[in-house]
């Protein structure tokens, strides 16, 4: 049982600009359920596609020996066919053709180049049978759920005949039972002799289910603790995910505090592709004026969901809960009512969803303040251009000037394009999702800056992001979500990377 | 970084395509002048005004459409069933022109908007409304009639063949003057008013202006209705050219005013181009055109293939134009 099915050393990958993984070893028994925790961004995903061959050899530095033998995986063909299969967050199935179709795609039965139809549908419903999932294997993927889904995933890495099966949050978008039935199943199929790699948030399952855990943060194996021999608790995990390395600077900040501005009560929204998953559960927030509060949580925990529910309803459906406005209730029904009722959302993909790339800065400045600056239909060029002007120099917008694409920008610069377009509307309320992601060290103080600006003129700002660190510096007090629930309020001085950790892992008592 | 240095001279991105299509209608032109006796005179450019005055007002509507990542196959058809519904109630009741035309814009206008309204409130591809549209708009003026409806409304035919003197003996045709009007009126709501606006922002990202809070929906819907508005009047403008209506007027338009636009440098996927470019695209179809009238040997397939040629050169060139600014 100690005998080693895989072992990764020394794996460096870069992105252009960052470290992703830095020296990373990881070394997996034959047989375990092997979970790696870390929090988002730490590099979890990059390993598992580097080993699963999304990244090729050569991509990457470093070795990698499964089953004794090193291997140089030019794709996840090579990789699938060493016995290697990973499963990632988003189900890779194609959703017109039956089960059974989808676990044979690419790996048909067939003979002299024809589909054998009894065959796949026969091997089809053996598999089936092994995963617990009862269905007919012509059913199309559309018309079964998402739990089921996952199991027709794990099915067809059965067909390939997998012997390290990677799951990358498996149990994220899935209910308590499916997820019950999931874990159950991947006990099972450790008693076959399938050795598994887990990747999960949720560190209850990882205690309930895993052999050994190996921790990753900021790029890095911190350590492997197991889980057999040592009596490894949740806080354990914990500390060991938590202390990234607080290499930000953030600027000084007095913050002057006043009034409520914006509350929102038992919010509660149901996920858009499953209707009967509840992805922000009873959330209650509450902001005040020259405030700057964080939003913790983990990928899954639906902040960004929550974010845009608010945003106008721009995600979500059925929707339920109360907003207040300087005490008074309100509706927002689409974005135009949240700019009206001075609420302004920036995203967290600049790129998809918060600028027109192929236009340029000015014209994205202006694009949400139009009503300003126009009279019955007709935009003020004149007024447009001085008004971009202001923000290229207040905002410090390194463009050659306010007629460059927006698209050819740094991520900095396209920030810093996005909240001028905010700013422009006059909000009240600010939520900015991610709003450092992708950005240089320089420009990140520079946007820490602008958000301090931004309170001092009694704007309240809600800040969500993942580095924890960033949170602890900016902001005056700091929600955690867990699974869509607010699981707790932590105010500035009371605040620890460890507490909020804690609290962002909570699952439902 | 925006900008891409042509000999000395930076000239944006953007406006690279129109520049390359502005180019190749000098060079159209200086070339058959050089080649051709009598083909430089201003009235051979006038006369690919007058002969496509009509093509340019659905040009113009459909660089609407296009501009927001749509498209619209229906404008040929609506096309010919504006000149059939003009001519069936000029020579039956005997309506009087005042009443028929804006009748016949307001059922081109309507056919838009209701195309528009099915795009954006059942999130349809346009490809396959305005394909039902198409079919439709066709199919309706054989209700009207089979065979060609000669117009002999004496105030329409007299507006049909007045001839509007320039200057020298250049002359132009009513048809020019609406055209132009059409053209400058577009323009100007294109790159002044929020509509404008808005239509950019839709075709460059919808998500993104969704986000921002600019009316996606109605946007949507008022692209198509001026898109329909403009092939009503482009129906005008051919049966005051044709003096007929009928249901096989126009047959492929759809697709010349397509051509027109992508030669024109706007991006099919949306949010990149300009009216004026539309404009070229218009004159660099006619000047084809005029080129194999005046070689006189060659049949007039040969327009076809020269439009096939010019596009594949053209959908190649904005490939790499925008290949060269996503990054």
């Amino acid at each position: 049982m100690t005998e080693q099915i895989l072992r990764m050393s020394g794996i460096t990958k870069t992105f252009p600009g960052v470290k992703a993984l830095q020296d990373v070893n990881l070394s997996v028994r034959r047989g375990e359920i092997h979970a790696v925790c870390g929090e988002n961004g730490a590099g979890k995903s990059t390993l598992m596609k580097v080993l699963s061959g999304v990244y090729p050899h050569g991509d990457y530095e470093g070795e990698i020996t499964f089953e004794g033998r090193r291997c140089e995986f030019g794709g996840i063909r090579d990789s699938e066919r060493a016995g290697v299969v990973i499963i990632h967050q988003e189900l890779a199935l194609s959703p017109q053709l039956s089960i059974a179709e989808n676990i044979f795609l690419g790996n048909e039965r067939a003979r002299r180049g024809l589909i054998d139809w009894n065959r796949t549908n026969y091997e089809a419903a053996t598999l089936m049978k092994r995963v617990g999932l009862r269905e007919n294997p012509t059913t199309a993927i559309a018309d079964i759920g998402v739990g089921k889904q996952q199991l027709v995933e794990i099915a067809k890495a059965l067909a390939k005949e997998v012997r390290l099966l990677i799951l990358d949050e498996p149990t994220a978008a899935l209910n308590d039972d499916d997820s019950a039935h999931l874990l159950d199943l991947l006990r099972g199929l450790r008693d076959e002799g399938i050795t598994c790699v887990i990747i999960s948030h949720k560190l209850n399952e990882v205690t309930a289910i895993a052999d050994s855990v190996t921790i990753v943060r900021d790029g890095r194996t911190i350590e492997t603790l197991d889980m057999r021999a040592d009596q490894v608790t949740e806080d354990r995990i914990i500390s060991g995910m938590v202390g990234r390395a607080l290499d930000n600077r953030f600027p000084p900040h007095e913050p002057a505090i006043g009034d409520e501005v914006l509350r929102i009560e038992d919010w509660t929204v149901y996920s858009p592709n499953q209707p009967d998953r509840k992805v922000v559960d009873g959330a209650a927030l509450s902001l005040r004026r020259g405030e700057i509060v964080g939003l913790a949580g983990l990928m899954g925990a639906g902040r960004t969901e929550l974010a845009m529910s608010v945003f106008g309803r721009t995600y979500g459906v059925h929707i339920t809960g109360r907003i207040f406005k300087d005490g008074k209730p309100i509706e927002v029904r689409n974005v135009q009512d949240a700019i009206r009722h001075g609420i302004a959302y920036a995203t967290e993909d600049r790129k998809r969803y918060g600028l027109n790339l192929i236009e340029d800065v000015k014209r994205n400045i202006s694009a949400a303040g139009l009503p300003g600056m126009s009279k019955r239909g007709w935009v003020d060029e004149m007024r447009e251009y001085r008004v971009a002007e202001e923000f290229h120099k207040s905002m410090n917008i390194k463009a050659p000037s306010v007629s460059s694409v927006v698209g050819q920008l740094s991520g900095g610069n396209q920030q810093k394009v996005v909240l001028s377009k905010w700013i422009l509307t006059e909000p009240d309320v600010l939520i900015l999702d991610e709003p450092t992601r992708g950005i240089d060290v320089g420009a990140k103080y520079e946007i820490y800056t602008i958000i301090n600006r931004l309170a001092d003129q009694g704007r309240a700002v809600l800040v969500i992001s993942s580095e924890l660190p960033e949170l602890l510096g900016l902001c005056d007090r700091i929600y955690t979500l867990s699974e869509g629930r607010v699981t707790g309020e932590v105010p500035r001085r009371d605040a620890t990377q460890e507490r909020l950790m804690h609290l962002m892992t909570k699952g439902q008592e | 970084m925006s900008t891409m240095t042509l000999g000395r001279a930076a000239v944006p991105v953007r406006y690279l395509p129109v520049l390359v299509t502005g180019c190749l209608l000098v060079a159209m032109f200086v070339a058959g002048g050089i080649r051709y006796e009598g083909f430089a005179h201003g009235q051979v450019v006038l006369n690919v005004f007058i002969d496509n005055a009509f093509l340019l007002v659905v040009a113009v509507g459909m660089t609407f459409v296009i501009l927001t990542g749509g498209i619209d196959l229906s404008v040929g058809s609506v096309v010919a069933l504006s000149t059939m519904v003009a001519a069936g109630l000029m020579a039956g009741p005997g309506w009087p022109p005042y009443v028929v035309i804006p009748l016949v814009l307001a059922i081109g206008s309507g056919l838009g908007l209701v195309m528009g309204y099915i795009v954006h409130a059942f999130d349809i591809q346009p490809f396959i409304v305005t394909l039902a549209g198409m079919f439709l708009a066709r199919g309706l003026c054989y209700t009207i009639g089979t065979d060609s409806i000669p117009i002999q409304d004496a105030t329409f035919t007299a507006f049909a063949q007045t001839r509007i003197d320039l200057f020298a003996d250049l002359w132009i045709s009513p048809s020019v003057v609406i055209a132009v009007v059409v053209v400058l009126v577009a323009a100007y709501v294109l790159h002044y008013t929020r509509l404008g606006r808005s239509v950019y922002a839709t075709g460059g990202n919808e998500q993104s202006a969704m986000l921002m809070g600019l009316p996606v929906g109605r946007t949507k819907i008022a692209v198509y209705t001026i898109s329909g508005f403009c092939s009503a009047l482009g129906g005008v403008l051919l049966s005051f050219y044709m003096l007929s209506g009928y249901g096989l007027h126009a047959v492929g338009m759809e697709l010349d005013a397509i051509a027109a636009v992508v030669i024109g440098g706007t991006l099919l996927t949306g949010g990149s181009g300009f009216l004026f470019g539309t404009v070229l695209g218009v004159l660099v179809l006619g000047l084809i055109q005029t080129i194999i009238s005046f070689q006189g040997t060659l049949s007039s397939w040969w327009t076809k293939i020269f439009i096939g040629l010019l596009l594949f050169v053209f959908i190649l060139l904005q490939r790499l134009f925008s290949a060269r600014s996503r990054r």
